[in-house]
């Protein structure tokens, strides 16, 4: 592997010493795994796993304007937010594509938190800052003298972790005081630990319980050792992207580049919950009212191959009988299910859930069902 | 990293063990390691004829599926059926249990374009 192939996180001596194995992802030299794909995804299904985020961006919008400002670029209703709540959201292009999925937090009466994916950082930057400037200059629009929103990337100055698992309160316990509440589902608290301001957020990308914390850049190690030191008694282990494609993948959850992209609209990769038609004017919104409208003409499913075989992978076409329907967005081997499993566009006639496919592979057609989304359900 | 003296390599990272005729392949110590967690292995037909270097096999960890090359061409008369059930075994004993195939040679002067355990060594130190 080239260093020269990415960035460097605040933590990137650390997971070199931990042995990881690292590599280039959306611009960044990440660790793809610590000791195995495998026994990381049981860590976080069954104990807690630690994961480095600092790759990904925080941008801060602040202002009298934000919120406004905000829902008018945005597909979910950013009036919905208290303080301290947050929203899975997009960032769609005029043709209603996606550029970017992301997470909104109201950090304060009128701030704003945007996590973003590390890929896209320079690409949503670049798009909000040319529609604030096209902003100001409307004549009624929200002008430079009627306190216009600041936009800010800070991504440089935050680190971050992802510490997911069925533990993780017990760990945050032990770090905060038994008596001290972490916050609710999609809710941020700001919280001083060991002497270093962090704020935690109640979100995840695993289907397991657990938060994001972000802390400054400056504390990425000492908040990164206090965790895997505190949390031994957890089981607590650092986990790769490796890991944290298969856990996604098992709950459905989109990947930016692979189930998104500029040239498909959240409806029909069935994200449309967060897409709010009823809010009057937002990037994107005539192409997914007419997509919601008209339907969409494919869709992103969820399929579960009938048996053993080759795991299915990105780009493998999907049939149904003798016709090429789609082909694979995602596809991996469910460690939990210990069977192949996918997401992938296939033409709105054949995404009916129960619909029998066969995934080619080298040449080879193998069976698969399509199933209901999450793929996999935590056992309780 | 395990790098047994007795066996030849090639560049594609397979082992390949003489036993009079015939030889015996796997992948290495090392390249297992980098695969990682092996969960599919595609055998190849016994009876095939192959050429040198052509992929005769697919080894499939959780991210990505290698190709298996044949050494020298020959044909196939063993595959490892228990990596069907057990694919892993190429991870637990990558040059024991974990071989992936047999090939009867065509001809033994072809084996002397594969390296040794000191050559195959310095290429994966490097």
């Amino acid at each position: 592997m080239s260093s020269a192939a990415g960035k460097k996180t605040p933590l990137y001596q650390k997971h070199v010493r931990l042995g990881a194995r690292m590599v280039p992802f959306g611009g960044w030299l990440m660790p793809v795994q610590y000791t195995s794909i495998v026994d990381e995804h049981q860590t976080v299904r069954n104990a807690v796993g630690i994961f480095d985020i600092s790759h990904m961006g925080q941008f801060i919008v602040s202002g009298n304007g934000a919120r406004d400002w905000l829902n008018a670029m945005l597909t979910n209703n950013v009036a919905k937010l208290d303080v301290g709540q947050g929203q899975y959201t997009f960032l769609l292009n005029d043709n209603g594509g996606v550029i970017d999925d992301l997470i909104l937090y109201r950090i304060g009466e009128a701030e704003f938190l945007l996590v973003v994916n590390a890929s896209k950082i320079e690409e949503d930057f670049a798009w909000l800052e040319s529609h604030l400037k096209k902003e100001r200059s409307r004549p009624g629009g929200l002008g430079a003298a009627a306190s216009p929103c600041q936009l800010k990337n800070r991504s440089a100055d935050f680190g971050g972790v992802a510490i997911q698992g069925p533990r993780v309160v017990d760990l945050f316990h032990d770090l905060l005081g038994q008596n001290v509440e972490l916050p609710a589902r999609n809710h941020v608290i700001d919280f001083v630990i060991a002497e270093m301001p962090v704020s935690i957020a109640r979100t995840g990308y695993t289907g397991e319980d657990g938060v994001e914390v972000f802390f400054r850049a400056s504390d990425a190690a000492k908040f990164w050792n206090l965790v895997l030191e505190r949390g031994a008694k957890f089981g607590t282990k650092p986990c790769g992207l490796g890991a944290r494609d298969t856990l996604r993948l098992e709950m459905c959850y989109p990947l930016n580049g692979s189930d998104l992209s500029a040239d498909r609209n959240p409806i029909e990769a069935g994200l449309g919950f967060f897409v709010d038609l009823e809010k009057p004017n937002f990037t994107g919104r005539e192409k997914s009212l007419e997509t919601k409208t008209n339907g969409a003409r494919e869709r992103l499913i969820a399929f579960k191959m009938n048996g053993k075989g080759p795991p299915p992978r990105p780009h493998y076409s999907l049939f149904s009988g003798e016709n090429r329907v789609g082909e694979i967005s995602s596809g991996t081997l469910s460690p939990s299910l210990n069977i192949g499993i996918g997401m992938g566009y296939v033409s709105a006639a054949s995404a009916k859930i129960g619909t029998p496919l066969e995934v080619e592979i080298r040449g080879q057609k193998f069976p698969a069902t399509i199933e209901k989304k999450p793929l996999y359900k935590k056992q309780s | 990293m395990n790098v047994p003296e007795d066996l030849l390599y090639t560049k594609s990272h397979e082992w390949i063990r003489r036993e009079g005729e015939n030889i015996r392949v796997g992948i290495t110590d090392h390249a297992q390691a980098e695969l990682t967690d092996v969960v599919f292995v595609e055998l190849p037909k016994v009876g095939a004829s192959v050429e040198a270097k052509a992929p005769v096999a697919v080894v499939e960890s959780v991210k990505a599926a290698s190709d298996i090359y044949a050494p020298v061409k020959g044909t196939v008369v063993e595959a490892n059926e228990a990596l069907t059930n057990n694919p892993a075994l190429i991870n637990s004993d990558p040059f024991g249990e974990g071989w992936i195939f047999a090939l009867k040679i065509d001809n033994a002067d072809d084996l002397k374009n594969l390296q040794s355990a000191a050559a195959y060594k310095d290429q994966i130190e490097t």
